[in-house]
């Protein structure tokens, strides 16, 4: 099967592609062509490290600032080095979940190039001293699952995967395992905990840290799919090619999923900081301008938990401090457009009722309160809303996340940035981020929800055909 | 909630400040007890001191600054550090909490006027406590189907369930029956079994009483009472002879629920079914309330009680003493069965006392160095488990022995003839054939065996056993009880012999019924005096009591025997049932046929009972006053809760007024002066007077030295026939018995009978799970399905006792060391 070049990735002459060069590559999935495209011969990267011993693999991971693609930006290298000594067996986990509404960069890495990732665990595997690679990919992915374990096979045949690799005392083998359609299961401890044969459902942090007690309680790298895509590159073409790209604090480039109303949505391939998301909406290279010449009304900067930024934001560079300190974040690289032609309370409700219907149920503020917010949205956009449900909706968004949220700054209003990250009454952060378009949208487009706003009463009722208090 | 902290030494002190107050806690301990201990209770629904935390419910949200400023964590998650600086009721605490109680009553019911759990509820108080005076919520709430049966005892309301994770948890963590989980997601997330697989454990119970709303109710409770009306009373379990502390709860005098209490040492709070709900028996219809007496066209009459207890007493005053017998008693309190260990040997002068019917251990087998279940459990210990499935016999021990073996290292090696429910959970484990465990024990001791094994167990299992206990950290601990009632006890005190030989090694005697050790402790053995003390050695009893039999009596079979020989003019049936419980039916029938008088003190007209000529009505658990002595040697008080019915009296009542009319020169009139003459005139068990009982909700150990342990005459090593399967009979928890066969809720509970087979076994007989099968002895036969199991060893055939449609007892015989069945296609 080949692919349809409907996403496009972006680069030009003086950028390197480091983790897209071979999108466009026909049947770059084949081991064959995986060999023999891109800048550099397929396992080069796993010779060079296997040349090297495992820490000095680390330290060039860690020197290279290689910032986890996840979520966290969190730089590898270091948590590689939180694996207590003398521990044994590790475990490198690759988080292929990605289900973060608007990102969809993962699985084309997994769909055009899984090669380049199993490479990547095989590096990371080598270098924390792993026995096995447990590689999880989204229940909804079918053809990156079949794509992946097409690699697997012609890699094991190739000696490439299992047994003295390439000939060498190292050997690892690669698990594969496919969720089973859970939004939560891409957050570490819960894919750790459905690895493990039971409910998705988060572990609490502390005590259990991954790279300290994960998987079966042994320590366990958990990376995702993008970040161990970059180690081959990195170990080819070493620490100062990788440092020449990007910033200082966020070297190396990022794949970013555009999504909503550009010209020209795709995944682009784009140096950290260098690029502003104006580059991003309107270069040619990449969106493209928005939609039918409309105005940029708001986006989202980093998937559906990051709170929302507005034309103000737009000058901001794509590097996650500037985005933290201006009230969201980088997030696993997801940006959704939004012109003029966007309800606001219609956008904030599709997004918290995602929330609503992937919390895993276990802690009470999530799991009540994302459905309380869902059905206070829906009120108020079936007719049903009442003058006070606005603070309602804002209270108890605070019941599950305490205290000033972030948001972005809104001068015209005098309003200052409150910076990522929010607190939070739960063990994950999926509650917290159904407050992200709660407080973005009211913050700044309270008139909406006002206008939509048509009953008049004070005190609570029952909405129209509920069940009432129930009392 | 009535959850205590879980008792701790400070062994490691460190300071924190809460709400302002510098307290010294331990190091590491969780943060919501340790704010419980120093007086700041913080609300909470999940966290379970007896279960790992979760925090799930996130209502125990404090303010915890470690020196980065505060921020809200879950109490219940949180270990305590040096200078951790904590806030349980600042402003964000409160908001946090209220929200969480508002997020759990957005989509509760609020049945609370018709819900079991109104008026004890958690939600309820705290909402009461802490809540909004009026409900933000005006969605529809989320509707599901009103209870549904989780299994024969349990109801699931799910509109009621606040996800708490404490069924769940307690299935997978505390028990290992997994069998309801969350399904769903999100706000549709429930609890629920798979379909078909019902929440079936013996220890199902505990998630109703642990449930911290009315979610989970129980048969045997639903709709019966209100907690406001309910009266209740701290007692001890003697379904068994675990022990466990119990709550007994009625209302208008009738026995209602029964709930755990946390005794650290033993239970942990948790129950078995069989303890929690047996108590309705004692609401029977089949209760005896009055005193009969066999009239003259031979049926039983009723008749008054001083007309029976002038038969009983006429029947025991006037035959030779030699020839008066006393059977049972183990069912009873300590001071019922002293009451009858005085009137029997110190008033009617007779030494044939029993309080088993040769279907537990010999008393001599408390003379070993006693061990407690805390040392048997203690972490990075290593335990020889002899003894029946714990799961089916002493259900909460089992929980105790699995928990030490899971997650406090503990090393088990199994010497039991199948496997058992501690399998899974032991290090190693040898299978010796029925009759030889002494040799086995032998073999363990020595560390090694010969070539071709021993007692059908292979060399190498012997070895990998024997390993476990070589690499022991201190001294092994044995828990030493009867597997098979097929086999004879001597067997077991042969065993026990050789393994007095493992250095330091102390045992806990795993025996089955109630109180054994109390009766036995009281003097309701031959040979014994109260406290321990033997006929022969100890006269102090002779200044307390009229008299002291000089000749050692008979035991239970030997009673039984002279009894068929017509040596036994009176026997007293204390709560004992030879006809069903006998390991030997014909002797036990041969018996009663020959008795002059059988008086039969008893609350159920058991087979037996309605062979007596006499018979009294005798009060039940919930009805009697006094104490229980546990497996440990653990004494602790049992308190009555309701009037018995009719005119049924405590046994020792009976026994005292019975001396009285014996002329007697001894008398105790109460249970305080029969607890404290027996106390007084036993060194082993000071510590235990009334008073001092009433001090300790715990209980107290009576003295655990032991002493003068003497096994008797080994028991002959039976011959191996080649043709037979040699039987295991054993018991299950769910049996056809006098307490749960009357219990509304739990009869009909008790499983199938069948007759379990080697795989090697059925592949020789050519034979399946279900195929038809006769079981052939020497006494009679039987026809059941076949069960085939891997845990059965080859050359071995399992029954089980007192199930409903099967009587494999009948199988046995008292003079055979084992017993030799042959098992054929029916
Ligand atoms: C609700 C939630 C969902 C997440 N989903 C994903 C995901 O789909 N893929 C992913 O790689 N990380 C996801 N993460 C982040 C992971 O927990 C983890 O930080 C990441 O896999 C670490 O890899 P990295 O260090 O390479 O970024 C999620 C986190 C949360 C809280
Ligand atoms: S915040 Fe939501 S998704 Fe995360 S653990 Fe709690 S209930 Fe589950
Ligand atoms: S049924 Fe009760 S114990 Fe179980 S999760 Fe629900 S509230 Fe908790
Ligand atoms: S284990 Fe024994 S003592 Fe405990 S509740 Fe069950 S029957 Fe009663
Ligand atoms: S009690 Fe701590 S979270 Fe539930």
């Amino acid at each position: 099967m080949s692919d349809a070049p409907a996403e496009r990735t972006g680069g030009s002459g003086d950028t390197p592609l480091i983790v897209s060069s071979r999108f466009d590559v026909p049947e770059a999935h084949t081991l064959d062509v995986y060999r023999n495209s891109g800048s550099f011969p397929g396992y080069a990267g796993l010779a060079a490290a296997l040349d090297r011993t495992p820490d000095e693999v680390r330290e060039t991971v860690a020197s290279a600032t290689l910032l986890g693609r996840g979520g966290a930006g969190f730089p590898a290298g270091v948590k590689w080095g939180f694996c207590p000594p003398g521990v044994w067996p590790r475990y490198v986990v690759v988080n292929g979940d990605e289900s973060e509404p608007g990102t969809f960069k993962d699985r084309l890495l997994m769909e055009r190039d899984p090669h380049q990732l199993i490479e990547g665990a095989l590096v990371a595997a080598y270098a924390i001293g792993a026995a096995q690679v447990f590689l999880y990919v989204r229940g909804e992915m079918p053809h990156a699952q079949e794509r992946i374990a097409g690699a697997l096979n012609e890699a094991l045949a190739a000696g490439l995967v299992g047994r003295n690799i390439m000939g060498t005392d190292f050997s690892v083998d690669v698990v594969l395992h496919w969720g089973a359609g859970a939004y939560i299961v891409g957050e570490e401890t819960a894919l750790i905990e459905s690895l493990e044969g039971n409910r998705g459902m988060p572990r609490l942090k502390p005590p259990f840290f991954p790279a300290a007690k994960g998987l079966y309680m042994q320590p366990t790298i958990v990376n995702n799919v993008e970040t161990l895509s970059n180690l081959p590159w990195i170990l080819h073409h070493g620490v100062d090619a990788y440092r020449a790209v990007g910033t200082e604090t966020s070297p190396g480039t990022r794949l970013i999923a555009l999504s909503g109303h550009v010209r020209r949505p795709g995944v682009y391939e784009v140096p950290q900081g260098t690029t502003t998301f104006r580059d991003l909406f309107h270069d040619d290279r990449y969106g493209g301008g928005i939609r039918d010449g409309n105005e940029l009304k708001m986006f989202i900067p980093g998937g559906a938990s990051a709170p929302w930024f507005f034309p103000e934001q737009i000058d901001l560079p794509l590097e996650a401090k500037p985005v933290g300190a201006a009230g969201s974040m980088l997030g696993s690289g997801a940006v959704v457009v939004m012109d003029e032609t966007t309800d606001a309370v219609e956008a904030c409700y599709s997004l918290v009722r995602f929330f609503a219907r992937e919390s895993c149920g276990k802690c009470t503020p999530c799991r009540e309160g994302t459905t309380w917010e869902e059905k206070i949205l829906e009120r108020i956009l079936e007719g049903h809303g009442r003058p006070s449900d606005i603070d309602l909706l804002l209270d108890v968004a605070d019941n599950i996340s305490p205290g000033p949220y972030p948001v972005a700054a809104d001068p015209e209003h005098g309003l200052e940035a409150v910076p990522f990250p929010p607190k939070q009454t739960t063990i994950c952060p999926l509650g917290p981020s159904s407050v992200a378009p709660i407080t973005s949208a009211i913050r700044r487009f309270r008139n909406e929800f006002e206008a939509r706003i048509t009953r008049r009463d004070l005190i609570p009722v029952a909405a129209a055909g509920s069940g009432g208090d129930g009392v | 909630m009535s959850e205590r902290p879980r008792p701790i030494e400070v062994t490691d002190p460190v300071t924190i400040t809460v709400d302002g107050r510098q307290v010294e806690v331990q190091r590491g301990e969780l943060l919501i007890d340790a704010c419980e201990r120093n007086d700041a209770y913080i609300p909470r629904f999940c966290y379970h001191p007896r279960m790992e935390p979760v925090g799930m419910c996130r209502m125990c949200l404090v303010e915890v600054d470690t020196g980065r400023g505060p921020a809200l964590q879950p109490s219940c998650m949180i270990p305590t550090a040096p200078d951790m600086v904590v806030e349980t009721t600042s402003e964000r605490v409160t908001k946090a909490q209220d929200g969480v109680l508002e997020f759990l009553l957005a989509n509760h019911p609020l049945d609370c006027p018709v819900c079991d759990k109104g008026g004890e509820c958690p939600l309820q108080d705290q909402t009461m406590a802490y809540g909004p005076g009026e409900s933000r919520w005006v969605e529809e709430k989320r509707h599901y189907e009103k209870p549904i049966e989780i299994s024969p005892l349990v109801l699931l309301d799910r509109e009621r369930c606040i996800l708490c994770d404490r069924c769940t948890r307690f299935a997978s963590e505390v028990t290992d029956d997994p069998l309801i989980h969350f399904i769903n997601r999100g706000s549709n997330t429930e609890v629920n079994t798979f379909p078909g697989d019902p929440f079936s454990s013996y220890f199902s119970g505990n998630t109703v009483q642990i449930c911290p709303v009315g979610a989970l109710t129980a048969t045997p409770y639903r709709f019966r009472a209100r907690p406001w009306d309910l009266e209740r009373t701290e007692s001890t379990c003697t379904v068994c002879s675990v022990g466990c502390r119990v709550t007994l709860e009625s209302s208008r005098d009738r026995m209602l629920r029964i709930n755990g209490v946390d005794a650290d040492p033993v239970n942990w709070s948790w129950l078995c079914d069989a303890g929690r709900f047996a108590f309705e028996a004692t609401n029977s219809e089949d209760r005896l309330t009055e005193p009969l007496r066999r009239g003259a066209d031979g049926s039983l009459e009723p008749v008054r009680w001083s007309e029976a207890l002038a038969a009983v007493a006429d029947a025991l005053g006037s035959a030779d003493p030699s020839s008066v017998a006393v059977l049972g008693g183990s069912r009873s309190t300590d001071e019922s069965a002293y009451a009858w260990a005085a009137l029997a040997k110190g008033v009617v002068g007779t030494d044939h006392v029993d309080a088993q019917l040769g279907d537990g251990l010999p008393a001599a087998v408390f003379d070993l160095p006693g061990a407690t279940i805390d040392e048997v459990c203690r972490p990075g210990g290593t335990v020889l488990y002899v003894g029946p499935d714990p799961k089916e016999e002493l259900p909460v021990l089992f929980l105790r022995l699995k928990h030490a073996a899971q997650r406090d290292r503990v090393r088990i090696v199994e010497v039991t003839p199948t496997s058992t429910s501690l399998t899974p959970y032991s290090a190693a484990g040898v299978r010796p054939r029925p009759g030889e465990l002494a040799a086995v024990a032998e073999a363990l001791v020595a560390g090694d065996a010969p070539a071709d094994g021993v007692a059908g167990v292979s060399a190498d299992d012997l070895r990998a056993a024997a390993a476990v206990l070589g690499a022991a950290d201190g001294p092994v601990t044995v828990v030493l009880g009867r597997a098979n009632l097929a086999e004879s006890p001597q067997v077991v005190l042969d065993a026990a012999a050789a393994l007095s030989a493992l250095p330091g090694v102390r045992f806990l005697p795993a025996v089955r019924r109630g109180n054994v050790r109390g009766a036995v402790t009281a003097g309701m053995a031959p040979g014994r005096l109260p406290g321990g003390g033997r006929l022969d050695g100890d006269a102090g009893w002779s200044g307390v009591w009229s008299t002291v039999p000089t000749e050692v009596g008979a035991d239970a079979m030997g009673i039984l025997a002279a009894a068929a020989d017509g040596a036994i003019s009176t026997l007293v049936l204390l709560g004992a049932d030879p006809l069903r419980d006998a390991p030997d039916r014909a002797l036990a029938e041969r018996a009663l046929d020959r008795v002059g008088t059988i008086v039969a003190i008893d609350s159920f007209p058991t087979p037996s009972v309605l062979r007596a000529d006499v018979v009294l009505p005798a009060a039940m658990l919930g009805e009697v006053d006094g104490s229980t002595t546990n497996l440990e040697g653990r004494v602790s008080r049992v308190r009555p809760k309701v009037t018995p019915p009719g005119t049924a009296r405590a046994d020792w009542a009976v026994a005292v007024e019975l001396a009285r009319r014996l002329g007697a020169t001894w008398s105790a009139t109460s249970v305080e002066a029969l607890r404290d003459e027996l106390v007084a005139g036993s060194p082993r068990l000071a510590g235990t007077t009334w008073a001092e009982l009433e001090a300790a909700d715990d209980g107290v150990l009576v003295d655990l030295t032991g002493g003068g342990f003497d096994p008797g005459t080994p028991a002959p090593v039976p011959q191996v026939d080649s043709y037979s399967l040699r039987l295991v009979l054993s018991r299950e928890l769910y049996d056809e018995g006098e307490l749960l066969g009357r219990s509304e809720s739990m009869a009909g509970l008790s499983r199938t009978p069948t007759v379990g087979i080697s795989v090697g076994d059925a592949e020789r007989l050519g034979v399946e799970d279900g195929t038809p099968l006769v079981v052939r002895g020497e006494r009679g036969s039987s026809t059941l399905p076949a069960r085939v199991s891997a845990g059965i060893p080859r050359g071995t055939a399992h029954l089980v006792h007192r199930l409903e449609g099967s009587d494999p007892i009948t199988l046995l015989s008292a003079d055979e060391v084992a017993c030799d069945v042959r098992v054929e296609l029916a």
